[in-house]
């Protein structure tokens, strides 16, 4: 088949050569998924909180010119510097002009998976500015030199041997120590010092309250605020979607993210931003970057309603068994593959292909998106705007000439019937991608159609 | 045009019919506002409950507990620390705060930067312990959203329990960044 190095077939390929680890990877998730369902199942008002919170988001999509102007207004008020940004470029020039005009040379970041879309930390890098990830699971796959395999658990990926080894080499932990608890003290002690030293803190937005002009941040480890409240200056990014109406709507959110993300009742730090402390700034980035064209599409603008719980990739059978690498995009699954294609059409053109359609990720959604069905749209989309592959073109039109004239099909089943039977060599190898990991069935005598008619006359 | 006039002007052309708020009535369901759940919820997070009848017994409790405290600082005290550099809080073995609301279904505490006095206190800190008066704990997050009503300060968190991550493998560890425990002292 014609298609570039990088499509989700065939990184998904190379994640299966290890059968173990992509065993391990589909358990540990799966895992995951099920104590989502506990935590969902403790409360009887989950659906009704599951239905409120998309409608919600829904009311935040149609009137999100006044809700961002609203939200910037009390920012102002409160104190903010607001920056509005139209794509990445611009994004990753507004954070590099705050932290150059400061003098900022090293600089702590607590996870965003908006400054992953716009690959901030190689631009900074560039302009000789060092970030450290602070994230446990970040920092790892940072000093791997690779990005994050999922969105809430960055390093899922990886064994603990491997991350004994990347702290030997990088913080001079012990060889061959392995022990979570062990390395995770480590980086503690390591990341410390980071925070301590660090003049400037960049973090995410989990939510942006259009009422009060405060962003609410969201982690377990409580590396968002030991970067933010000791550095003088806070940076933070976030997308024009991460707007909600009032302060009260943080319950519905609050009570929906942490249960969809990894079954926690909460996490354990759940800060609200809103005023820079005395003699401090803080910098918030509102982010564009192709969302408000997202907005225009009817099929596809649901979206943007996405809380980034992760709670879609944990369930997917082709997540789980083909890792987050393979989607070769920041955010990646089933939601990534419905955001992905909004970025660019020809070079995710195969990740809504990387699925089943069983629907399993639309059904976990804590905001109720039709990620299937978006997903199935976007084939349309994609094979209308021709950025399938030839050969998947030309598989298509035999089929469609085969299935929509009753002749043909008939004429097709008697010959493929006969093929498997005189030459099975013919389909049983290697070119045929669905003899992959599986036997192709033995040929039967005869077709329904045919088993059908000879019932019909030994009954007269 | 400007990148803020160019997103906003895209937003209003491409955004869906405005559809209308939904009602939060309902949503808290019957969820129990009894020390019992919110104990139970925030054992299950890592975190330890001690019930007091006065403040006072806070100081006995934690050096019973935690034998090996050096720098203890109170919040409410507000002593000279308080106006020092935040940085010279790394060495805090035990903060203790006040909290505002506690919340049963979760194990989650409110507090302003009027309760920690420095924001980075109960994040910088080895370990936290927490007072909250027992008519305090609500039963949901909607609960305790009503009674904190509007902002009154420029910062507020919900902690529930300790610090950790699970980066590794998916094995929960206690203490990845913030406090590496939390002590909650349930006042009447």
């Amino acid at each position: 088949m014609n298609r570039p190095t990088t499509d989700h077939a065939t990184l998904a390929d190379k994640f299966n050569e290890n059968e173990p680890r992509v065993n391990w990877h589909d358990e540990t998730l799966w895992w995951v998924r099920a104590k989502r369902d506990r935590q969902a199942w403790s409360i009887p008002e989950w659906e009704l909180l599951r239905e409120t919170a998309s409608q919600i988001k829904l009311n935040v999509l149609g009137n999100l010119h006044d809700y961002l102007t609203q939200f910037e207004q009390q920012a102002l008020q409160n104190g903010a510097v607001v920056h509005w940004a139209a794509d990445a470029a611009e994004h990753n020039r507004i954070v590099t002009d705050i932290l150059q005009r400061h003098g900022v040379k090293r600089m702590v970041k607590s996870k965003s998976m908006l400054t992953e879309e716009c690959h901030l930390n190689p631009h900074l890098e560039a302009n000789g500015i060092d970030v450290i990830d602070t994230d446990l699971g970040e920092r790892i796959v940072q000093l791997a030199k690779e990005p994050p395999s999922h969105i809430v658990l960055p390093c899922i990926h990886k064994k603990k041997e491997e991350i004994g080894e990347l702290f030997h080499e990088h913080l001079g932990t012990p060889a061959g120590n392995a022990d979570p608890q062990f390395l995770t003290a480590a980086a503690r002690l390591h990341l410390r010092k980071e925070f301590l030293q660090s003049k400037a803190a960049i973090t995410g937005v989990n939510f942006a309250v259009a009422e009060t002009g405060e962003m609410v941040v969201c982690t377990n480890e409580g590396n968002a605020d030991m970067g933010a409240h000791l550095a003088d200056v806070h940076i933070a990014c976030m997308g024009i979607e991460k707007i909600i109406p009032e302060r009260k709507h943080l319950g519905v959110f609050l009570r929906l993210l942490a249960r969809s993300a990894t079954g926690q009742p909460i996490t354990t730090y759940s800060s609200h931003f809103r005023k820079p402390a005395p003699g401090k700034e803080l910098h918030i980035v509102i982010v564009d970057n192709g969302r408000s064209r997202q907005l225009g599409r009817e099929d596809f603008r649901n979206s943007l309603k996405c809380i980034r719980c992760g709670a879609c990739m944990n369930t997917c059978p082709v997540y789980r068994r083909s890792g987050g690498h393979s989607y070769h995009t920041a955010v990646a699954g089933p939601i990534g593959s419905i955001l992905a294609p909004n970025l660019d059409m020809k070079d995710y053109a195969d990740l809504p292909f990387a699925s089943t359609l069983c629907g399993s990720c639309s059904n976990v959604c804590p905001v109720k998106i039709d990620i299937h069905q978006q997903l199935y749209k976007w084939r349309q989309v994609l094979v209308q705007e021709g950025h399938t592959s030839a050969a998947k073109t030309a598989g298509m039109k035999v089929m469609n000439a085969v299935l929509s004239k009753p002749g043909n099909f008939k004429k097709a089943g008697k010959m493929g019937r006969w093929v498997l039977r005189a030459f099975p060599g013919m389909v049983n190898n290697r070119f045929n991608p669905w003899y992959k990991q599986r036997e192709m069935p033995a040929p039967p005598a005869q077709s329904f159609s045919e088993w059908y008619a000879q019932q019909q006359s030994t009954k007269k | 045009m400007s990148s803020r006039e160019q997103i906003l002007a895209a937003v209003k052309k491409n955004q869906p019919e405005a559809t209308g708020l939904p009602s939060l009535k309902g949503l808290a369901g019957e969820m129990p506002a009894t020390l019992e759940a919110y104990r139970k919820v925030l054992e299950s997070l890592g975190g330890s409950l001690f019930e007091i009848t006065d403040k006072a017994q806070v100081p006995a409790l934690l050096a019973q507990h935690y034998p090996h405290l050096e720098r203890v600082v109170f919040a409410d005290d507000k002593q000279e620390w308080a106006h020092e550099d935040p940085h010279q809080l790394e060495n805090v073995d035990m903060a203790v705060v006040t909290g505002q609301w506690g919340v049963a279904e979760n194990g989650a505490i409110w507090l302003t930067e009027n309760d920690i006095a420095v924001r980075v206190l109960p994040f910088i800190c080895q370990h936290l312990a927490i007072i909250i008066p027992r008519e305090r704990i609500l039963a949901t997050m909607h609960d305790a959203y009503e009674k904190i009503g509007a902002p009154q300060t420029g910062f507020g968190v919900f902690i529930a329990g300790p610090s950790k991550t699970a980066d590794i493998e998916q094995s929960l560890v206690l203490g990845a960044h913030g406090a590496k425990s939390l002590a909650v002292f349930v006042l009447g």
